[in-house]
């Protein structure tokens, strides 16, 4: 069974087709893989899909906007590696 | 089709909430300056308003579903396919099916129909978000009066 972060470099490396190994869990998929809004709606569309959740997008650039979050912390790909395992241990509980 | 004003939907037929579906009609208007360039001798509704007629029919059914209180923008169309001609006085039948709402964005599969065969499809990605001004919610009130939207319309969802 792959990891959360393989499961999402994968659906990116393929969706923006970018080389699968240069996508890291340190990779920030906006500054670093150069992803923009549109092409992350389409991975937004296949996360939802592959992991049977509604990443809160909205809330999570509206806390950026706010200054209550960086961009670090969902858009590095550890880090939404980590949102999207609690938001599947939440949707399980 | 009111073509100068680029409504492209005649009539919603029906809008089913539990099944996140719409159909619309619409009636290609007989003469319109369009078909003196699209095209001279060979008039044809141009394939770019078909799309347009389906992201119509899409975004209808998705003001219903946020209950008019946030607006659908095109953001994508993939895998449009235009499979025949539509010609000026032809009538046509438009669905769409949501197929995901996403946070801030939807995707939905569109279609027509002229006389049951299908005429083209595609896949469209829309952004959801707050109208930008009260301005644009009345319009848009306005026109879905026209169309027959109405707030008893979704009513079997």
């Amino acid at each position: 069974m792959s990891s959360t972060f393989d499961t999402i470099a994968n659906i990116i490396a393929e969706t923006c087709d970018i080389p699968r190994d240069s996508i890291k869990p340190e990779s920030h998929a906006i500054n670093d893989l150069g992803i923009d809004s549109l092409d992350f709606l389409d991975i937004a569309f296949a996360i939802d899909k592959a992991f049977g959740i509604k990443l809160p997008l909205e809330q999570w650039t509206q806390e950026v906007n706010d200054g209550k979050a960086t961009t670090d912390q969902y858009f590095v790909l550890k880090n939404l590696s980590a949102r999207i395992d609690e938001l599947v241990a939440a949707k399980g509980a | 089709m009111r073509l100068e004003y680029f409504q492209l939907i005649d009539r919603i037929v029906d809008i089913n909430l539990a099944d996140r579906k719409i159909s619309t009609e619409a009636t290609v208007p007989t003469t319109s300056t369009i078909f003196e360039g699209h095209f001279p001798g060979f008039p044809l509704m141009p394939g770019v308003l078909l799309i347009e007629a389906m992201a119509q029919t899409s975004g209808w059914l998705l003001v219903a579903v946020n209950r008019f209180e946030r607006m659908p923008f095109l953001a994508a169309v993939k895998d449009a396919k235009l499979r025949t001609f539509v010609t000026p006085g032809q009538k046509v039948s438009i669905s769409a099916t949501l197929v995901h709402e996403g946070s801030g964005y939807a995707i939905t599969k569109a279609s027509i129909e002229l006389d049951r065969k299908s005429v083209c499809d595609a896949a469209i990605t829309f952004r959801i978000m707050d109208f930008p001004n009260s301005e644009m919610r009345d319009k848009m009130r306005e026109t879905a009066a026209l169309v027959g939207f109405s707030t008893e319309v979704p009513a079997n969802g």
